[in-house]
């Protein structure tokens, strides 16, 4: 693979695609759990990855990437350790959810679907949680933070290493 | 069928069921517009632009995906369709760049035409509708397509096109809303993908996001002229037209090549040579004036003294020499009628058989194989044929590559549920896609189909009836394979006794089962006797003179079965008629208006013959029409010193050659553009050719140089036209009875010969009632391994082939800038267990050896590749593979064995400032 972060377990995940691969090969519609399996063990989507995926399951590599890339659930770049998901629905945005974005966007230097260099956050922003009451709101993992101001973010991502 | 009755704009209409909304109205003459339908390729409904008015349904309905219904009522222009129709434009136009005034597609773009039609302009500043728009950067990562994404409207027709007439899948949507785009398998640039540039996808698009990078700028639609032809390259007989506009100094100049739904072969589907590969039609290389050697330096002539020097040379050599001192180098490239014309001049003005063409090469042995099993030499079904087998056999073709469009009806078979099994050294693309895969040692051949016909009889799979009625000799096949078991066989061909077992009982037991082969089978010194095994098999089991079987050996240039048709052969005149017969040349004498015995009644010799000859002086003087033997003929360095010893070689080609370099006079040509006549089909399909252009400065067509030739040497042919010819050809050739011109006028879909008449219909598929010599007759043949073994000091096989993106001795393709820069050198492959061995690394420099000479190229390492073997092409003169390859030959068609030669492989430096090419395009 394209890492050097520690081939013992690069090749660990190799052989859990391999082992997903063979039992999904002959199984038709079989992509999408594929790629969510492949996605678990890798993280994200490596373009190797795919190309290996869309030989196993005798699809066209266009397609394959067509699926990836029509999901947000699918990631082609690694993902940071934390994922920060900031609501920009309507309740939000009145109530300020434009100003917590542009301060993580700032604080964190990345902007809309990226990660940090350290891989330690990826920032994405989405339409709404659900959780109008706390407006302004954002997700770190499963955990939720409401009502916030911008000069809060700093304590809050500090709980995060 | 069900037929339906509808009304479509107060009209009534009956149709079959199951037909669209769309094609009814349209059987009205009712205009509905479309963007993502088209006529060839599934329908999606996804534009909305076709929706019509049907009463009772809750919505507007998409006319190109909604089916007829009895009593349904259909408004095509109702106000609320006309409404929604120019939404959908006014959408369309909202994300579309507004320069429509510079846009290549102007004038052919289905969104204009849309909007004009409709009264739809680009939305005002300030229109809610003057939003955000693409800005991607155009594609013009690679040399034959421009991609500009901006201009997309997702219509989704190139990635249909792609998928369902090429079976290739390069292109699909990708991302998802505003974000979506048309993408090359992971969004890359075309260059990086897995594209192999057939243009389809250019061929359907509506507007200008895809276009034809080397036609841009060089003329509007209107100012362009469609001429309806046939491809020069391979033996498919693909047609397309020639788009010619005016160019520099007013001359005519082809722009590009445009598809046509009216092609008989190959519909709109073309490979990336006929689609592109037009580059030599205006090379600055094109030879344009004739050349004399002078103190070894080319000069410049006229016609008027090219033509006397060499009428004075012939007139002096046929009286010092006699006839049989001349030899005639006809061509495969060449129409029927250059080819007829060349065949006249070596028969009845030198009065010499000796004339022959690179068919010697690559199917003497189908002729003489298959003559004498069947009585005819060619492909019996046609190609249409493959679309109702149910299994066929490839032995030695890379289809994919060598005859790319024929390649996709087997595609197409496979998809459709027809099983195949490949037999070859590598795993060619087709191998990947048949059920099975018979990778045998190269030259094996027959061991494994002698092997196939064992199983057939052993396991009683014999088709009785037919070989009662229809074959004869049957003793002989049954006696001679008794022992060739398939563990026998294995142990030769390294194929598994299973496999061979399995794919001898699929062949024999399915309902239609088909053979297809080429080089593979015929370039060995068995190579007759491999085409009569073949044929063996088609006799035993009856796969034969039935819709989707028989025995078809896929011709390789464009008119090599025309040539061979025309009597460009040692032995016969046209149509397969002996020089050895009396009556024959009875018949020829008096057409050509020469006495008898004029013409000789010793049959000629072959090409590798002649050559023989020039070394050992007996023939004085060569005719070269468009071949180039010092690339093409085995053991290179022996052609050249071979042409050297010649007293006086006369080339006419349209470039100088590695072969015009040694000749005294070079005559220039005309391509397939710049001249008319017919060109015949590797299904015996005889088509128009048509001239598009001038010729390129003072190049004539062939036929009309040799007709002034042979007016210097005194007998004039009286050609004032090349459809004169045709007329010629079908007095003296019964098979081509009833083929002309004027007939060819008014027949789009060729004639397949024999047609003997000019009523008859022609015939598509062979030896439907009888066979072609009566009884199809079974032959003993056994298993000999090939002339050349490995040993020690050649311990690996050298086989060689072909490239998508080349064709033979690369004169026309290595001068199309886009194919040469696709391609732009060759490698040999070997696989890594021989690698490894070697101590030699991808990408490393080699010296191949053989014991007649040696070549310099880089290695790619393959486990495509059976080990202990070496592969690589013809294409490329600085890696000229037939310095090595073996001039050892069958000896009942002369055909060498180019397919197989023991050679040393060694490791050496790469030359200085080599650099690897970074996208060259390699298939297997």
């Amino acid at each position: 693979m394209n890492c050097n972060c520690g081939g013992t377990a690069e090749s660990t995940k190799d052989a859990a695609l391999a082992t997903m691969l063979a039992e999904y090969r002959e199984k038709p519609g079989a992509l999408i759990p594929v790629l969510q399996g492949a996605q678990a063990i890798y993280g994200y989507l490596p373009e190797t990855v795919l190309a290996q995926i869309a030989a196993a399951l005798h699809l066209p590599l266009s397609h394959v990437f067509g699926v990836v890339t029509f999901y947000t659930q699918f990631h082609l770049q690694p993902r940071g350790r934390h994922i920060i998901r900031v609501c920009l629905g309507t309740a939000c945005h009145v109530r300020g959810g434009a100003a917590i974005f542009t301060a993580l966007q700032q604080h964190l230097d990345v902007n809309d679907g990226e990660t940090t260099e350290d891989q330690r956050f990826t920032l994405e922003s989405v339409a709404c949680i659900g959780a109008c009451g706390l407006a302004p709101v954002i997700t770190i993992n499963d955990d939720t933070f409401g009502r916030l101001t911008p000069e809060q973010l700093p304590e809050i991502l500090a709980r995060y290493a | 069928m069900e037929q339906v009755t509808l009304t479509i704009d107060g009209q009534a209409v009956t149709v079959a069921a199951g037909t669209t909304v769309l094609a009814a109205a349209r059987s009205l003459g009712i205009h509905v517009p479309t963007l993502c339908h088209d006529p060839d390729l599934t329908s999606e409904g996804s534009c909305r632009l076709c929706v019509v008015h049907v009463a009772g349904a809750r919505t507007l309905m998409p006319a190109c995906v909604t089916a007829v219904m009895p009593g349904m009522v259909v408004q095509t222009a109702a106000p609320e369709v006309v409404e929604a129709r120019r939404t959908i434009i006014e959408l369309l136009l909202a994300n579309h760049p507004n320069d429509c005034l510079t846009c290549e597609r102007a004038g052919t773009c289905a969104l204009q035409e849309a909007a004009y039609a409709y009264g739809v302009r680009f939305p005002e500043a300030g229109s809610p509708l003057a939003g955000e728009k693409h800005q991607w950067p155009p594609d013009e990562s690679n040399p034959m397509l421009l991609r500009d994404m901006n201009k997309c409207i997702l219509c989704g027709k190139c990635v249909r096109a792609c998928a369902e007439w090429q079976q290739r899948h390069v292109l699909d949507f990708g991302f998802r809303g505003f974000a979506t785009k048309i993408v090359a398998d992971m969004d890359q640039d075309l260059i990086g993908s897995s594209c192999v540039y057939c243009g389809a996808c250019l061929t359907v698009c509506p507007t200008g996001a895809l276009l034809d990078r080397r036609s841009i700028g060089r003329g509007r639609p209107w100012e362009r002229e469609h001429v309806r032809t046939t491809c020069g390259y391979c033996g498919t007989g693909c047609q397309f037209d020639l788009a010619v506009a005016p160019g520099q100094q007013g001359k005519r100049q082809v722009v590009e090549v445009v598809p046509t739904a009216e092609a008989p072969v190959n519909g709109r589907s073309l490979c990336v040579k006929g689609r592109f590969g037009t580059g030599f039609i205006h090379h600055r290389d094109r030879l344009r004036q004739p050349l004399i050697k002078k103190d070894g330096q080319w000069v410049a002539a006229s016609w008027s003294e090219a033509i006397a020097l060499i009428a004075d040379r012939w007139q002096a050599i046929k009286a010092d020499y006699g006839s049989d001192a001349f030899g005639v180098l006809a061509s495969a490239r060449a129409t029927n009628e250059d080819n007829y014309v060349i065949h006249r001049l070596a028969r009845s003005v030198f009065g010499t058989n000796n004339i022959d063409h690179c068919a010697r090469l690559c199917h003497a042995s189908s002729v003489t194989g298959l003559v004498a099993s069947l009585g005819s030499g060619a492909m019996t079904n046609p190609i249409a044929d493959l679309a109702v087998t149910d299994f066929f056999l490839v032995i030695g073709s890379n289809t994919t590559e060598s005859h790319p469009v024929l390649a996709l009806a087997m595609q197409k078979a496979l998809k459709r549920g027809a099983q195949a099994a490949v037999i070859d050294p590598r795993r060619i693309e087709l191998a990947g896609q048949a059920q099975w895969h018979l990778q045998l040692r190269p030259g094996t051949d027959l061991a494994l189909l002698n092997a196939m016909a064992q199983v057939i009889i052993a396991e009683g799979k014999v088709n009785a009836d037919f070989v009662a009625k229809r074959t004869e000799n049957y003793e002989a096949v049954a006696e001679a394979v008794k022992d060739c078991t398939p563990e026998w066989a294995e142990a030769i061909t390294g194929v598994p006794a299973a496999i061979i077992r399995e794919v001898a009982l699929a062949y024999a037991t399915a309902p239609a089962g088909a053979i297809y082969y080429t080089m593979g089978v015929t370039q060995k010194t068995t190579g007759t006797h491999n085409v009569m095994a073949i044929a063996n098999l088609a006799l035993l089991t009856g796969q034969i003179g039935r819709p989707g079987t028989g025995v078809n050996p896929l011709r390789g240039q464009n008119n090599v079965q025309g040539a061979c048709d025309m009597g460009a052969l040692p032995n016969v005149y046209p149509g397969y008629q002996p020089v050895t017969d009396e009556a024959v040349r009875r018949k020829m004498a008096q057409a050509w208006h020469v006495p008898p015995e004029s013409l000789s009644l010793q049959t000629g010799l072959t090409l590798g013959e002649m050559l023989d000859a020039v070394d050992a002086g007996t023939i004085k003087t060569l005719l070269i029409m468009g071949e180039n033997p010092v690339v093409s003929d085995p053991d290179s360095d022996h052609v050249v010193q071979t042409l050297q010893k010649a007293d006086f070689v006369v080339a006419i080609d349209l470039f100088m050659n590695e072969t015009t370099e040694l000749a005294h006079v070079v005559l220039p040509a005309c391509s397939f553009a710049e001249k008319t006549g017919t060109f015949t089909n590797t299904e015996r399909r005889v088509q128009m050719v048509r001239q598009a252009i001038e010729p390129i400065g003072e190049a004539r067509p062939d036929w009309q140089i040799i007709t002034e030739l042979a007016a210097a040497m005194g007998q004039p042919f009286g050609y004032t036209d090349v459809a004169q010819i045709m007329k010629e050809i079908a007095e003296v050739t019964p098979s081509y009875g009833g083929i002309s011109h004027e007939r060819l006028a008014v027949t789009p879909q060729g004639l397949c010969w024999p047609c003997p008449a000019p009523d008859h219909p022609g015939t598509p598929r062979l030896h439907e009632q009888a066979f072609t010599r009566g009884l199809g007759r079974f032959h003993g043949v056994s298993y000999l391994p090939p002339a050349e073994q490995p040993d020690d000091d050649y311990p690996l096989i050298l086989s060689t082939g072909r490239r998508l993106f080349h064709y033979h001795t690369g004169t026309m393709t290595r001068r199309d800038p886009g194919l040469a820069a696709l391609y732009s050198e060759e490698h040999l492959e070997m696989h890594p267990d021989d690698a490894q061995a070697l101590g030699i690394g991808d990408g490393d420099w080699v010296q191949v050896t053989s014991r007649r000479g040696s070549m310099e190229l880089a290695l790619r390492i393959t486990d495509a590749i059976v080990p202990g073997t070496v592969f690589t092409s013809f294409h490329f003169a600085e890696a000229l593979v037939n310095r090595l390859t073996n001039p050892a030959r069958d000896t009942l068609a002369q055909i060498p064995e180019l397919k197989v030669c023991a050679v040393a492989v060694q490791k050496i430096a790469a030359p200085e400032g080599y650099q690897r090419p970074v996208h060259k395009r390699v298939l297997v």
